[in-house]
């Protein structure tokens, strides 16, 4: 029961991360490729403000979005009236620098060696130290992903996103701010990251630069991709399958050292199965490019 | 010039060049209140580049807009919009996913629902969106396409589509339509009614302009005629005063 309660946990963390990133990208049609560094960005700010500073878990989780939040408007302030193609670019270059930052700016964040000692969560007195009240407070957290992600991509707000995917000088046509509304799609979905990556800090109690790289955007990008962009169920689906199913691998008893590359090449797989037979993700409308 | 505060739109010495190919030369004009105006020329001679910089989406390399003695010289296209100044494109533009209506609703100014907060609380979203939902279908009804509210609107055909981006075009409740070739490879039929509506919308107080290549459509419906060259006005007047110049029709077929 703890094993699964623990990947449960995990697919909470992932659910925020994917249906973060959906808003962004399925909705919007801004690709980033920056998700892990924003998530690392919540880590980090919420892991040295308890550690360091002695701040509480929720002022830590907050101050975490808002960094994460406050530096997506240094990403889309000079790149959001240039076209896509510089947005994925400006995204990637702070993927590299982030990560860069929390792998050697080590008088604070410790470089490689990370942090350690993160204080488990304690809301209002109320200390979380039981996988069970983790797991509680992490499906708590990507219900309100999930709500906001659902509120901001229906209705009139979710209507004017799509636009800005489809045409965005239609949508200039229509009288919508699409410079506003990107800037805004952006720092939410960057925010909600940021708490997933607090989630994490306090859950592990050690953070390191390893956890935050390109290659975790890419999987987040995946499973965005694999259950299907711009769609209410996709990225959930996409994260729970991405989630469980190396777990599932370890139960084929495959030596380590096997199953490590067959993940991977089990990764591969399923994506490329997916853009050749289901372009638009196993539930998406929406496809890539088109 | 006549009286400033009796003019809705103006342009003022406007020049714009593309990498050495002159578009709008010094190009001045004044518009009136309502009516409908014709702008013609052949390819190439600035029409669409002057709809796009008084609608902001291209700036002018000198030069100045007015709308109602405001400058809208730099301001951003959704400003312009809500300033009372809509356009179409002359390559079709809507969000082929979504349905007619959305389309139609999407243009709506002032929606609350475009706010951050009241998107996430969704306070009076719902009510507005009644509202909205209802202007847009009286919008399709005045255009002929209440029948296909809820098709996608990537599924009607070219000329359907052309009602479409009027019926947005009309949504933002702009005073000043500017169509560019609203009839331009639509079926004549549906043409005929295109321009009754254009008519309809003069009468009720709004200016048209509109950029068209088919003169007997000019000649039926437009007060003005503005013929323009090389990014230069060369003949403005009534049509029966302009089209049967023979020098002006030499220009404009050559």
């Amino acid at each position: 029961m703890e094993y699964v309660g623990h990947v449960l946990v995990f697919v909470a963390i992932y659910v925020i991360l994917a249906v973060s990133l959906d808003l962004l990208a399925g909705h919007t049609g801004m690709l980033s490729v920056a998700p892990a560094a924003f998530y690392g960005l919540g880590a980090y700010t919420s892991a040295l403000l308890t550690v360091e500073a002695g701040a509480s878990f929720l002022v830590a989780l907050l101050a975490g979005m808002i960094v994460a939040g406050v530096l997506s408007l240094a990403v889309s302030l000079p790149s959001l009236r240039l076209v896509d193609e510089y947005f994925v670019i400006a995204t990637f270059a702070l993927q590299i620098v982030l990560f860069s930052l929390f792998n050697n700016w080590v008088s604070l964040t410790g470089g490689p060696m990370g942090i350690p000692g993160i204080p488990p969560p304690a809301i209002f007195g109320i200390r979380v130290t039981s996988r069970a009240g983790f797991l509680v407070m992490a499906s708590l957290c990507a219900g309100l992903a999930y709500t906001v992600v659902w509120r901001l991509s229906t209705g009139p707000f979710g209507r004017a996103l799509h636009a800005i995917r489809e045409d965005e000088v239609f949508a200039k046509a229509a009288g919508k701010d699409t410079v506003r509304l990107k800037i805004t799609a952006f720092a939410i979905s960057v925010a909600l990251a940021a708490m997933a990556g607090s989630l994490y800090a306090h859950y592990i109690s050690y953070i390191d630069p390893s956890s935050f790289t390109v290659m975790e955007s890419i999987l987040i990008i995946s499973m965005v991709i694999l259950g299907g962009a711009g769609s209410l169920w996709g990225p959930l689906i996409g994260a729970i399958a991405l989630v469980t199913l190396p777990e599932a691998l370890r139960f084929l008893g495959l030596p380590s050292s096997v199953a490590a590359n067959l993940r991977q090449v089990v990764y591969g797989a399923l994506l490329l199965l997916v853009m050749l037979l289901r372009p638009r993700g196993l539930v998406g409308k929406y496809a890539f490019g088109q | 010039m006549g009286i400033s505060h009796s003019r809705t739109l103006r342009c003022e010495k406007l020049n714009k060049c593309f990498d050495g190919v002159t578009a709008l030369q010094a190009f001045t004009l004044a518009l009136p209140r309502c009516g409908i105006v014709a702008i013609i020329g052949p390819n190439g001679a600035g029409k669409t580049t002057l709809l796009n910089v008084v609608t902001g989406f291209l700036r002018p390399d000198s030069g100045l807009c007015l709308l109602d003695d405001r400058d809208i010289t730099r301001a951003p296209p959704h400003r312009i919009v809500r300033m009372g100044l809509a356009r179409t494109f002359q390559d079709l533009r809507l969000i082929r996913l979504i349905s007619v209506l959305e389309n139609v609703m999407l243009a709506r100014p002032n929606q609350r629902g475009d706010k951050l907060w009241a998107a996430l609380t969704r306070t009076g979203v719902r009510n507005e969106e009644r509202r909205n939902q209802q202007n847009a279908m009286r919008l399709l009804d005045f255009v002929g396409l209440a029948g296909k509210a809820e098709e996608p609107a990537g599924e009607l055909s070219y000329g359907e589509q052309k009602l479409l981006t009027l019926a947005c075009c009309l949504a933002t409740e702009a005073r000043i339509l500017l169509l560019d070739e609203p009839i331009a490879g639509v079926h004549p039929e549906l043409a005929r009614q295109i321009l009754g509506l254009l008519e309809n919308l003069r009468d009720s107080g709004k200016l048209i302009v509109f950029i068209e290549h088919d003169l007997a459509a000019v000649r039926e419906i437009a007060d003005r005629v503005i013929v323009m060259d090389e990014g230069r006005i060369i003949a403005d007047g009534s049509p029966s005063d302009v089209l049967n110049r023979p020098e002006i029709m030499e220009a404009y077929v050559a």
